[in-house]
């Protein structure tokens, strides 16, 4: 009976006591062996192959059948001969020889421009919304089918509301991008305000805390990791839209030059673009990625 | 005067309205908590216990009769009646002082200066001796140790009543049993009245002044109450031999296994 009541800490006595024996014999042989191993830490080379040499062979073999398809092909450009351009157009990036032919670096710097201005405006629209469709039930059940409607929709649609409105192409070029790159936002947002746990909500009206410090220090943390999945999204989605609408509203950009080297049939300078366009979108998303992780917090 | 009766619930009912229909939780529930007092809330799981605690906490409020604390209606949740929860709900993007910190400011911000603020979060921090831990993230100690904190924020803010919703649940029997002991110190220093969920018929003989025995749901009722006469201070290894101490246990463990079995085994 005795034994019972105190079951936690009787229990666990017994079941130590003895151990002591087998457990000080025991370590002696492991000790030397994890000495061994923090003085003289062998280089992880198994490692660090699992790591380089998978993509390193992926691209290899992107490039191999690209060389052995264009071997006898007139039309389509080697991958030598590619490159040999690509090192002659990186040569001198920010030329300027009038307004329809600029550097490289100019049209790229003139797309992330615009993809800047078009998703800075629906970062700065989107996030609040999703905010105000978390909290109100009533709105996102009065907003939910507008935003599942109008989702789906392609860029280039939106294109045509944005000429008619703006009168001008650049304009008409952010909005597309912002109406493109806004719900991703909305909608991520507005499910991590919905998700943000009940205890901690609890906690806050325990605590009795003020609305701006309800916002600061419980729901926007909390957000925050979705808030980001929106925003990396948006960013790819802006940095797709932006060719496309390009290619239509014309100016300098790096969706322009893809059409306006189409037009000269330089298809060297094409698939040059799209290893830019490529590499561009991948390098925003890395940085968005490394922001996330740096505001994500650990659970448990 | 109204020391017998500090916290006052009377008649309540609750019934929850979800999507299966209606469930009716709590019936006929009447409970006095006198001031200093330790009380706690046994019965089998799903049998209201926490609901009763978050209806004197306010997080909930009653679909009929009252709650009182200190002759006042209890509306909302509010800092006086302080509740550590079953989890321990730290905010994993704050560090432990900060947490605690958070409770602190609201509750003595308005009357206190930076320094003193800062001097209330570290003295709670070092009365559940997390002291070392001020600057690390919850997700860095232990359950142990997450358990302390959440103790530690709901003492900051001094609370007239402490409410314990299965607080040492979660954590193994030997850093249970050591911070049941740690509670018995706090509490009898701060002479606080306390409220307590718990399943663990040993922890409920051990800390309390009276053990409130719940009925199985629905609409459970309080079943018995049982005074347990036992001098304080409390130490659990000398208890174990103690007749009364083995009568008490007896007694509530005879009402939740003879009389009120586990309600998996009466629908089985």
């Amino acid at each position: 009976m005795v034994a019972a009541v105190f079951h936690h800490t009787l229990d666990s006595r017994p079941a130590a006591a003895p151990k002591p024996v087998p457990a000080a014999a025991a370590p002696p042989p492991p000790q030397p062996a994890s000495t061994a191993r923090t003085s003289r830490p062998p280089f992880d080379w198994r490692g660090l192959w699992l790591a380089v040499l998978p993509p390193i062979i992926g691209l290899a073999l992107l490039v191999g059948v690209w060389a052995l398809l264009t071997m006898n092909s007139s039309t389509f450009p080697t991958p030598a001969a590619t490159f040999e351009a690509a090192v002659k157009l990186f040569a001198d990036p920010f030329y300027r020889k009038g307004p329809n032919d600029q550097g490289i670096g100019w049209n790229i710097l003139f797309s992330l421009e615009r993809v800047a201005a078009g998703f800075g405006l629906a970062a700065s629209v989107g996030i609040p919304m999703g905010f105000i469709l978390g909290r109100f039930s009533f709105i996102n059940r009065m907003v939910n089918p507008l935003v599942s409607l109008l989702r789906p929709v392609s860029p280039l649609a939106w294109l045509p509301i944005g000429l008619l409105v703006f009168k001008a192409a650049n304009p008409a070029a952010i909005w597309t991008i912002f109406i493109c790159s806004i719900w991703p936002m909305i909608i991520n947002t507005a499910v991590g305000v919905q998700r943000v746990p009940q205890d901690y909500l609890n906690v806050a009206r325990v605590l009795n805390l003020s609305e701006w410090k309800v916002i600061t220090k419980i729901l926007f943390p909390a957000v925050l990791p979705y808030m980001l999945t929106g925003v990396r999204l948006s960013v790819g989605t802006a940095w797709l839209v932006i060719v496309a609408a390009e290619m239509l509203t014309g100016g300098v950009g790096i969706g322009f030059w893809v059409w306006d080297e189409w037009n000269n049939l330089n298809v060297k300078h094409i698939i040059i673009a799209i290893f830019v366009i490529g590499i561009v979108g991948l390098l925003l998303e890395q940085l968005l990625i490394t922001i996330a992780r740096r505001f994500s917090y650990d659970e448990h | 005067m109204t020391s017998t009766e500090y916290i006052k619930v009377e008649n309540v009912e609750m019934v929850f309205e979800t999507r299966k229909g209606r469930f009716h939780a709590l019936h006929d529930i009447n409970l006095t908590v006198a001031q200093g007092e330790f009380v706690t809330l046994i019965g089998h799981s799903g049998c209201g216990k926490s609901t009763l605690l978050n209806l004197v906490a306010g997080l909930t409020l009653p679909t009929s009769g009252v709650l009182l604390c200190d002759q006042r209606e209890i509306a909302a949740p509010g800092p006086e009646r302080a509740v550590v929860f079953q989890n321990h709900s730290l905010l994993p993007w704050l560090t432990c002082a900060e947490n605690v910190h958070l409770a602190v400011e609201r509750v003595f911000g308005a009357r206190e200066g930076k320094a003193q603020l800062q001097a209330r979060t570290a003295a709670a921090l070092e009365l559940v001796g997390m002291a070392h831990a001020l600057n690390k993230r919850p997700h860095e100690i232990s359950g142990g140790m997450k358990q302390r904190v959440g103790i530690a924020r709901a003492l900051a803010m001094e609370p007239k009543v402490l409410l314990l919703d299965e607080p040492f649940g979660a954590l193994d029997a030997l850093t249970r049993a050591h911070l049941q002991d740690e509670l018995l110190k706090i509490v009898a220093r701060a002479r606080s009245t306390v409220v307590m969920v718990t399943h663990d018929v040993d922890e409920a003989v051990l800390l309390s002044d009276r053990i409130v025995m719940m009925s199985n749901g629905p609409a459970a009722t309080l079943g018995e109450i049982l005074p347990v006469p036992l001098p304080r201070p409390r130490n659990r290894v000398d208890l174990a031999a103690d007749a009364t101490y083995v009568q008490c246990r007896k007694q509530v463990l005879d009402f939740l296994y003879r009389r009120h079995g586990q309600p998996q085994q009466l629908a089985a």
